[in-house]
């Protein structure tokens, strides 16, 4: 046992931090500290920044652009960059659809897809779920019917996070539907330019769109822009669903969470004291930092096994569930401790505008926004009930 | 014992149940909100006609109601349909007020609120004050014959809306609470949407003047008042609650049924069955919780907020699980703006915002319960 970091990776912390207090916009910092909308300028911004210093995609091996840490360097950036109010990375292109297109696409989907996720050229999007397949993600209709050397496409995805953003965006669609229903998909990348694909944003509890529907009509998708073989699709979903659940425990967003919560605590006044000295909110805020306190070493003691090769598997779905509860409760606790002035919706304020007429502190009008907002991680990429199904399976043999 | 409404009621609550099913959707709501409006002035004074707003007032105030279970029965039903317009702040805040306190004069007021004509509001909160009433910072100087006020006030329902409003200021070290017409000098009114899609608003009271008949209640009766008037309004918002939870119950009973995963409707799941079943057990306590305070309203007061913050903290942790327990049942659609769960949730998880907390209510509790 030893708890500790070595001294290269206590030197890699300081290299991260500085770097991050050099480089880091304070606009966008800023923005994130108080919980507002982040535009598209602002993440492509920080994405070219990280770029540009070789970081955007710690995952990737040397020869792609990429950084080539290991998971505890990882880990470390993560910590950092919540901590300085960075905006979490995009993941889409970078840590989801690039292991898939490394693993099982062509050299020539390499060549062309992948500098383009760098350099911010292409913004993907995922298409996996549809109106009738949530959980059950093997339900899925959208069909693909080859047609000479194009695909035809027609149906409907939904939940698209930032697909209004989006010019490409990887698919799950059926192309057979004679066998049983993991074996009849295939796994497409289609330029949303194309002639029938049609983006509908959905405005959610918290009064943004950060989710679209996706419809697809007679779309043609060229043949060469199917990844690996038709109708095994699904192994390259699971593929992809693995690398989803890295960083899913979420450490660095929950410390940044609750540093944000202890300061917002012991500055509010409530009944002549601090927040932070009312036993009933202190002792929670307590319990989730306790429950954190653990949780970092869960989650290390995950992602040291992976390092030495061992595949995290169904203890991803651990930390999923206990990351995202403990990221809710932060919110929650948030919310409440805005008190009536988590009731006002300022949606200027949320877009970038400055509090100088809400007569509320400054974290207060993104509180109930981001409680709501929240919900979301308990129920996507495979809700904690999905999870729990997992652990009962694959970890107790139940 | 008897634990059924009176005939009486049950009238009021059918009749109420007629028009909002007729009368009140989801979608008209939305649009409505989406216009930019406050609430629809129609249905408030279809909810007037019906004798919704003369329920809340005993026959003594030209009502014919009054009472605990007559707050009740209406807010359940207000917030089963998700109901916006200013109910709250007219005929319970406003208006009891105005019963408890006002001379003949301002007690004419009452009729134009019965009958739907006048919107009134409290000003009450500051800014930074939470959910303490006594912490009133605005200041009321006699100038003559007059008194002069200045200070800001914040989260004041429907504020914007009002033709009158109730602001509070400190004079001499007490609460003393006036009654201001929207349009007099030296006050400025700024509206704003809230989370749930009801209104609040901020207020800035600059050199307002006002006459000393103006002044609603003598000295020293201000905050007795203030604390029956919030014993009314947290009844009132927890009977809210207790509709909205209902309203939320059934959408997701029915999601549960209807959406089919795996082959099979989700409600088949014995997980989803039994936290579904949890959430029945909270709301039926949730249930209870009203008719215990609807019960005690008009109790000697230290016995009447025993039940109030019972009741507050009691509607305040089932509001919260039922709304998200609600929501991750029905997964991504739950969350969504165009679906009525997201908006019933939404209004569950301000209303403890509202008059105290679960934190606020608990520590009054444990204050009271051991005095």
């Amino acid at each position: 046992m030893d708890l500790g970091y070595t001294t290269e990776q206590d030197a890699f912390r300081t290299m991260v931090r500085a770097f991050l207090s050099e480089k880091l916009p304070a606009s966008i910092a800023e923005k994130t500290r108080l919980g507002k909308r982040l535009s598209k300028a602002d993440m492509e911004t920080w994405h070219s920044i990280l770029n540009e210093k070789g970081w955007l995609a710690p995952n990737w091996p040397k020869a792609y652009g990429g950084a080539e840490w290991d998971v505890v360097q990882r880990q470390i950036f993560e910590e950092e960059a919540c901590f300085a109010h960075a905006p979490r990375v995009v993941p889409f292109g970078l840590t989801m659809l690039a292991p898939v297109l490394m693993k099982y696409g062509t050299e020539a989907q390499r060549q062309k897809f992948l500098p383009r996720i760098l350099t911010g050229e292409d913004w993907w999007c995922q298409g996996y779920s549809e109106p009738g397949a949530g959980s059950d993600l093997a339900a899925l209709k959208t069909r693909a019917v080859l047609d000479g050397d194009h695909y035809v496409v027609n149906g409907q995805k939904t939940w698209t996070t930032l697909g209004q953003h989006a010019n490409w965006i990887f698919c799950l669609v059926r192309t057979n539907t004679e066998v049983k229903k993991q074996e009849g998909i295939s796994f497409l990348l289609i330029d949303m330019k194309t002639p029938g694909v049609v983006v509908r944003p959905i405005t959610l509890i918290d009064g943004d769109a950060e989710v679209n529907e996706v419809f697809f009509d007679n779309v043609r998708v060229p043949v060469e822009n199917l990844v690996g073989e038709q109708d095994k699709g699904w192994t390259y979903a699971k593929y992809l669903l693995t690398h989803e659940r890295t960083n899913i425990a979420g450490v660095g967003f929950s410390d940044a969470a609750l540093r944000t919560l202890k300061h917002v605590a012991a500055n509010t006044i409530a009944g002549g004291k601090p927040l932070s000295r009312n036993p009933h909110f202190a002792a929670r805020v307590a319990q989730a930092e306790i429950d954190l306190m653990a949780m970092r070493t869960t989650n290390l003691r995950v992602v040291s096994a992976a390092a030495k090769g061992q595949a995290p598997g169904a203890e991803s779905s651990m930390l999923k569930i206990k990351g995202t509860l403990l990221r809710q409760e932060l919110t929650a606790l948030l919310r409440r401790a805005a008190g009536p002035d988590a009731m006002p919706y300022l949606p200027d304020y949320l877009e970038g505008g400055d509090n100088a007429d809400s007569m509320g502190p400054e974290h207060a009008p993104a509180a109930a926004p981001g409680y709501f907002n929240m919900r979301k991680l308990s129920i996507f990429g495979g809700s904690n009930e999905i999870q729990r199904t997992i652990i009962s399976k694959a970890i107790l043999d139940l | 014992m008897d634990f059924n409404l009176s005939e009486e009621r049950r009238m009021l609550r059918d009749m109420l149940q007629r028009l909002l099913s007729e009368r009140y959707s989801h979608d008209a709501r939305r649009k409505l909100l989406a216009s930019g409006a406050a609430y629809d002035t129609e249905i408030l004074s279809e909810l007037a006609d019906l004798g919704i707003l003369g329920a809340m007032f005993s026959e003594a105030d030209n009502g014919f109601g009054g009472t605990g279970f007559d707050i009740a029965v209406v807010f359940e039903e207000l917030g089963r349909s998700g109901v916006i317009e200013p109910v709250l702040a007219v005929a319970v805040l406003g208006g009891a007020l105005i019963a408890q306190l006002g001379t003949d004069t301002q007690r004419h007021l009452i009729d134009q609120i019965i009958s739907g004509q006048t919107v009134i509001a409290l000003a009450h909160s500051e800014p930074g004050a939470r959910y303490d009433i006594g912490d009133v910072s605005s200041l009321a100087v006699a100038e003559g014959d007059d008194i002069v006020i200045n200070g800001a006030k914040t989260h004041v329902i429907n504020g914007a809306q009002a033709d009158h409003l109730i602001v509070s200021a400190r004079m001499d070290t007490e609460i003393v609470l006036f009654l201001v017409s929207k349009d007099t000098r030296g006050l400025s009114i700024v509206n704003h949407a809230n989370v749930d899609g009801t209104s609040g608003a901020r207020l800035q009271m600059t050199d307002l003047r006002v006459s000393k008949a103006q002044q609603l209640g003598g000295h020293g009766t201000a905050i007795t008042a203030l604390n029956a008037t919030m014993a009314r309004a947290i009844l009132a918002v927890s009977a809210e609650a207790l509709g909205a939870m209902e309203a939320a119950k059934d959408l997701t009973v029915t999601y549960l049924k209807e959406r089919r995963q795996f082959g099979m409707p989700i409600g088949k799941f014995q997980v989803l069955q039994h936290r579904m079943a949890d959430v029945l057990i909270e709301i039926e306590q949730a249930r209870s919780a009203v008719i215990n305070l609807a019960g005690h309203l008009d109790a000697e007061p230290k016995l009447r907020d025993l039940h109030v913050s019972a009741t507050k903290n009691l509607i305040g942790r089932v509001g919260a699980l039922v709304a998200e327990e609600a929501i991750q049942l029905h997964g991504g659609i739950g969350m969504t703006d165009e679906y009525a769960l997201s908006h019933f949730a939404r209004r569950l998880t301000m209303i403890d915002h509202m008059f105290g907390d679960v934190d606020y209510h608990i520590e009054r509790f444990i204050q009271l319960s051991s005095a």
